[in-house]
This record gives structure tokens, C-alpha cells and sequence, in this order.
């Protein structure tokens, strides 16, 4: 035991100085992963932020991955929007098998047998086992007009010749659900967007108004702001689209519908500008540029909203899942866009009759994709914000 | 306080009249009035005297006069608890609106209460167990209850009662009650039927009060005095309740102004679904057959209704708060 006394000299290192140049700036000079860190710009140390965020990520992918289909929904819908097959009425979801009697032929779908209940007179389809009709890929369909602007045939699946492919059933014209759920997220996803910028901009002039002006300008939007935020949106929503002249063609009630969403929208992002603003305003690089004899238009856009343009963006994304709904939600009720401009809103109208619904069910699906969307931009959104600030 | 009481008060009655015009301006504004339709469908059948009969219409409802003196009549009105004609069946609005009014009283308080209690328990619960599989529970369902939109919630669950339980969740009392006088049956019946629009219209609310309250408690927890308290032995119990759960309540007060307006918008288009007997269904109806009168009073109402939500939450604010109270404002 003695041998690990403190006291025992033997055991002490030996004096030692090491004869290496000594650089006295080591601590300060940085590691090559150090350097690029420090040295990254704003917009790109957000980035590695948000990357951090799993499920910002998967949402984000998800989330381009639904409007880079709205692009081709034609190539993806196996039937127009619009066609209606007679023959088959409220006709159940095809599901795709892959084995026949035991032996694998790729994916099929069996053919529909309807027979009416004597009773009730319901329609009834019952796979028919015996004829099994093999979809096709990459292959030229129906015909539709690509945008509206150039014929084609060309689909990602068709039915066989001759046959159907229900994957989601069809509707009380005998439309293919499937189709029309694609062909409705090019309206559903693009009001959001559309909504957006518009209540975005009407936030950035009338808060940075009220936010550089200060003032009597900053009073009447404050009030303003307050009866909008104080006013139950939906029943003042039901309003105004209500409002819209039926004469208007489905195209306009569209944009229609967008500037309504965005004028009950702004009040929030457009207080937190005027909050940044009223704060940012008092910097010394403010009264500088003021004195420098800068515009107001130009301290605003080139000095002050850069600083906060971030959180902005943020916030906004997290309210466009806000605006979809609000969208599905005044088309649901029968108020909000018109036929033929289709949205899940309005598919989902035709769920309003629990008796029709209750019986075929498949006409509540577009409640899936509103979900998932929803939820997508939700998680996209917290992403976003804790991204927000990468400095923090 | 009495001053602050008087302010808010006055603020309240012109904030009140520039929702009236807005909303009456608004609902006339499409070409046509409510007898085109109905005068539509005279004339479709073949009816000589349609025109004539339109005619009629007009001068009862006083559709010829100019739009601002049909809203001074009807604003006058209010005050005498008369809010015209309604067009659908000429029946003054006061008749048709009534129960209505009540039922959605009784619903929205009934909803502002379940989302209080009950996202005050859970939230509690959140906060002192975090990171345990309470937490987590209560986390996924307020995020399920953020994500789901009510009315959709709605729809599904109308679809699960009636196929896989085979009853019906529309109405709000039970058939027989329906035009009868107030009884302890018929308000037990009501109390049945409400608790799933309740939980419905709650759903959202509940899980932004319970993530709210959850950060606030964890912030406050993790505070010296909390520490100092539970150094010196006090009992765990009493410490929450005593300092850290008080301290934030504080936004639950201060929320209903944000919590209010939703929570109605909320129960429009939930009761549209569930076909209930409030102002929702019946709002709707009028603005689709432009019934200007029937649809302005229920807007008045509705805002009415928020205006006042707002200045209570004010004013327990303000009890509650004496930072609040003697004028220094908070920053929020």
C-alpha cells in the first residue's frame, strides 16, 4: 500500500517541457467542420436544422411528392374526372390480387357482378372469380386533355380492355373515386398555396404599415385585426362565399374562395410583423438608414424584414393546413367551390347523407388524404420553426 | 377596476354595430333576394300569377325599400326583441330562433367547460409525470385532436355509431321531447345527446390547452422556489397546488378569447353534421336561400356571443392578474 502514498517521490513524473513550436492561438483557430459551422450562411444553418427534424423531413418529402403528382394527375388517374359509367353505379372497390386459382399473373383485378337485392332494390357488385382482367402499365387510356390544353392517352395503369379498375369504388354517377381524389388535390393543395400568398402579402403591407408608421395608421389596423380575431371565421366564411354571385363562373368562385380564406387569414402573421417591426424599427441600423435618407419602402424590404423574414415563413406554413380545411370545410357544407372544379371538400359533400355513406363507405375516403396533408404540414411546419432560428 | 369595467363595456357596443352592417351588407350583397327563388319555382310550375304574387312578397318583407332602411329597421328592432321576417315561411325570425339560441348556449358553455376540466387534468397529469407513458398518451392524443378536424371526426364517428352500433347520433334530445316544455326528462335527454358534440367541437381545443398548459407547468416546475419548497419538505401535493399550478393558470383565462371563436366555428359545421338543433343547420339554410334577416340575427348573435366571452375572460383576467388590474400591460 505504500508504494501509492502521495508523498512518494519515485512515483512523481518527471519534470518535462516539450520542445514543439507552440502556436498560443490553437484554442481560437478552427477545425475544418469548425470552420464551415461558423462560416455557413443564415438560410443554410436553417437547413441543417430542419434536417435534424425527422418527421419535418418524411412530411416535406411527402408533401412534394402529393403536389409533384397534381402535375401529371392525368398520367395517374386511370379515369377522367368526369366520366361516369353507367353500368356501374355506387359499384364497391376493386381490391388488386396478384395470384389467380393459385397461379401468380402479375396484378389484376377481378370484373364487377351486380345484382340488385329484391328487397331493397340496393345495388350489390360480387367480384366475378372466373375472369380475371390483368391491369396494364404505361399504357394509353382513356382520353383527357393534359391541362387542359393537350390531348392524350397516356396513363400510369388502365384497366384492361374492356374492363374497369375501381380502386376506390365509384361514386352516384358511376365516377371513379380513385381519379377524382387525384384530380381534386390539384384544387385542394393550390388554394392553400394561392391563400397563402395572398393573406401573406396583405400581412406584410398593412403590418409593416401599422409597425413602421406607428401611430393612428398602426390604431385603425389594430382594431381591425381585433374584429377579425375576435369573429367566430367559419360563420363569417359561410358569409362571404355565400356572398359570391352565382353567375360567376366555377373558375372565378375558385379565386373567389382564395381571397376570402386570405382576408379572414392575415390578422395573425400581420401582428407578428408589426410586433418585429415596431421593435426592429428602434435599431441604430434603422435610424441610419433613415438618416442615410433611405425610403420607408426600402428599410422595411431591405433592412428590417430580412431580420425576421424566416419566422414569417414559418408561420405561414403552419397556417396553410388552416386554409385547406377551411376550404374542405366551406365545400362540404355546400357554400364553397362549384362543380366541375372539384376539391376533396366537394367529394366529400356527397358524404353529407350518413344513409348513403353508411352504405357505401368508400365515399368518405377523400377524409384520408385532407388527414394526411393536414398532418404533413403540421409536422413541416414545427420543423420550420424550430429551424426558424438556427442561432438559438 | 370599476373604470376598466366601463371601458370595455362601451368598446364593446360600437364593435358590436360594425358587425351588424358588415354582416347585413355582406348577406345582401348577391343579385336577386329570397323571393326569386321561391318565385323560380312558381313559375316553373306554370303559375300566372307569379309576378304579381312576387310583387306581394316584395312589399311584405319590404325588399323595395333601399337596403339601408331595411337595416335600420331591423337593427331598431333588436332592441324590442323583434328581428323582422324571416322569408322562408313568414314567421318572425323571434319565433323561429329561440330554443335554437338556448340550445347553443347551453352547448358552447357545455363545450368550453369539458375543454377546462378536462385539459386542466390531463395537462397536470402531463406535466408532473413527464416522459412516463402518461405523458406520451396524453401528447398523441392532442396531437390526433389538433390533426383531426371536427367535422370530419364528426362524420366518422355519425358512420361508426350508425353502422357498427346501429344508432343514430344526430339531434340533441330524444324524439318525443321535441316541441315540449321544459322537464327534468327532457333535460337529462339534452344532456345525453350533448356529450358527443361536445367531445367533437372540444377535441381541438382541449389539445392546444393541454399542450399549453403542460409547457407553462414544466417551465414553472423547473423554477428555485419549486425546488426550495420540495428541499424543505413540503408535501408534493400542496407545493403543485400551491405556487406553481396557480401561476399558470394564467393562460387558461387569458385563451378564451382565442378558444371562443374557434369553438363556435367549431360547432356550426359540427352541428350541420350531426344535424343538431342550433343556430349552425339553420344559419346555413338562410344564407343559402339569402334569408337576410333570419341570417343576420344569427350572425349578431354569434358575434355577440364572442364579444361578450371576450370581455368576461378580460375581466377574470383582470381579477386574477393584478399586473393586469392596475394597468401595466403584459406582454403576450
Amino acid at each position: 500500500m505504500t508504494d501509492t502514498a502521495p508523498n512518494d517521490k519515485s512515483r512523481r513524473t518527471p519534470h518535462f517541457v516539450s520542445q514543439e513550436p507552440w502556436d498560443p492561438y490553437v484554442a481560437d483557430r478552427l477545425t475544418k467542420e469548425q470552420e464551415r459551422y461558423y462560416m455557413a450562411g443564415q438560410w443554410k444553418l436553417m437547413w441543417w436544422r430542419f434536417r435534424r427534424h425527422r418527421p419535418a423531413v418524411v412530411s416535406a418529402v411527402f408533401l412534394a411528392l402529393m403536389y409533384l403528382s397534381t402535375l401529371v394527375s392525368e398520367w395517374i388517374a386511370p379515369y377522367d374526372l368526369h366520366t361516369r359509367n353507367s353500368r356501374y353505379i355506387f359499384a364497391a372497390p376493386q381490391s388488386v390480387h396478384l395470384f389467380h386459382e393459385g397461379k401468380f399473373m402479375g396484378p389484376f383485378v377481378y370484373g364487377l357482378k351486380m345484382e340488385r337485392d329484391p328487397a331493397t332494390l340496393q345495388r350489390i357488385y360480387s367480384p366475378d372469380t372466373s375472369q380475371p382482367q390483368p391491369l396494364r402499365f404505361f399504357c394509353l387510356g382513356e382520353r383527357y386533355e393534359f391541362w387542359g390544353l393537350i390531348e392524350g392517352r397516356f396513363h400510369f395503369v388502365c384497366p384492361a380492355e374492356d374492363g374497369t379498375f375501381f380502386l376506390l369504388g365509384t361514386d352516384r354517377l358511376g365516377r371513379d373515386m380513385f381519379s377524382r381524389i387525384v384530380y381534386a388535390a390539384r384544387i385542394s393543395l393550390t388554394i392553400g398555396l394561392i391563400g397563402i400568398t395572398l393573406s401573406f402579402a396583405l400581412a406584410l403591407i398593412l403590418g409593416g404599415l401599422a409597425g413602421y408608421y406607428g401611430g393612428w395608421v398602426d390604431s385603425v389596423v389594430q382594431r381591425i385585426t381585433e374584429i377579425i380575431k375576435s369573429f367566430p371565421h367559419l360563420p363569417l366564411w359561410l358569409a362571404l362565399s355565400a356572398a359570391l354571385p352565382v353567375t360567376w363562373s366555377p373558375l372565378l368562385v375558385y379565386f373567389g374562395i382564395t381571397l376570402i380564406l386570405a382576408l379572414l387569414d392575415w390578422p395573425g402573421l400581420g401582428r407578428a410583423v408589426r410586433s418585429k417591426l415596431l421593435s426592429l424599427r428602434e435599431e441604430d441600423y434603422a435610424a441610419a438608414a433613415q438618416m442615410m435618407g433611405a425610403k420607408p419602402a426600402r428599410i422595411i424590404g431591405r433592412h428590417l424584414l430580412p431580420g425576421f423574414m424566416s419566422h414569417l415563413i414559418a408561420s405561414a406554413t403552419l397556417s396553410i393546413p388552416s386554409m385547406i380545411l377551411a376550404e374542405t370545410a366551406l365545400s362540404f357544407l355546400g357554400l364553397g367551390l362549384r362543380p366541375p372544379i372539384t376539391s376533396w371538400g366537394v367529394l366529400l359533400n356527397e358524404a353529407t347523407d350518413i344513409n348513403v355513406v353508411a352504405v357505401n363507405w368508400w365515399l368518405m375516403l377523400p377524409v384520408v388524404p385532407v388527414i394526411l396533408v393536414i398532418l404533413a404540414y403540421q409536422f413541416m411546419g414545427d420543423g420550420m420553426r424550430d429551424a426558424a432560428d438556427p442561432y438559438a | 377596476m370599476l373604470r376598466f369595467i366601463a371601458r370595455r363595456v362601451l368598446l364593446m357596443i360600437p364593435t358590436l354595430f360594425v358587425i351588424s352592417a358588415l354582416v347585413y351588407f355582406i348577406i345582401d350583397l348577391p343579385p336577386g333576394d329570397c323571393v326569386t327563388s321561391q318565385i323560380d319555382e312558381l313559375l316553373a310550375r306554370g303559375d300566372a300569377d307569379a309576378h304579381r304574387r312576387a310583387e306581394e312578397l316584395r312589399e311584405l318583407y319590404g325588399l323595395n325599400m333601399p337596403l339601408w332602411q331595411r337595416y335600420l329597421d331591423w337593427v331598431g328592432g333588436i332592441f324590442r326583441w323583434d328581428f323582422g321576417l324571416s322569408c322562408q315561411d313568414t314567421v318572425p325570425v323571434a319565433d323561429l330562433i329561440g330554443e335554437r339560441l338556448t340550445l347553443t348556449i347551453i352547448m358552447e358553455t357545455s363545450t368550453i367547460a369539458f375543454i377546462w376540466i378536462v385539459s386542466f387534468l390531463i395537462g397536470t397529469y402531463a406535466a408532473t409525470h413527464q416522459y412516463r407513458l402518461g405523458d406520451y398518451v396524453a401528447s398523441f392524443i392532442g396531437f390526433i385532436g389538433l390533426a383531426i378536424p371536427n367535422f370530419l371526426l364528426a362524420l366518422v364517428l355519425l358512420y361508426v355509431g350508425k353502422v357498427y352500433f346501429g344508432l343514430s347520433i344526430g339531434g340533441l334530445m330524444d324524439p318525443e321531447y321535441i316541441d315540449k316544455p321544459l322537464s327534468w326528462g327532457k333535460a337529462l335527454s339534452v344532456m345525453q345527446h350533448l356529450i358527443i358534440p361536445v367531445i367533437v367541437i372540444g377535441m381541438s381545443g382541449t389539445a392546444g390547452m393541454i399542450r399549453r398548459l403542460r409547457a407553462n407547468l414544466l417551465d414553472e416546475l423547473q423554477k428555485q422556489y419549486v425546488v426550495t419548497g420540495r428541499a424543505k419538505g413540503l408535501p408534493p401535493m400542496k407545493l403543485l397546488v400551491k405556487y406553481p399550478l396557480r401561476h399558470s393558470l394564467n393562460p387558461f383565462v387569458a385563451d378564451i378569447g382565442g378558444l371562443l371563436p374557434d369553438v363556435i366555428s367549431g360547432s356550426v359545421i359540427v352541428s350541420v353534421v350531426l344535424s343538431l338543433p342550433t343556430t349552425g343547420p339553420m344559419l346555413l339554410g338562410a344564407l343559402k336561400t339569402q334569408d337576410v334577416n333570419l341570417a343576420a340575427t344569427f350572425l349578431l348573435f354569434v358575434a355577440t356571443l364572442t364579444v361578450i366571452g371576450m370581455l368576461i375572460s378580460d375581466l377574470a383576467l383582470a381579477a386574477l392578474d393584478p399586473r393586469i388590474r392596475f394597468g401595466a400591460t403584459s406582454e403576450k
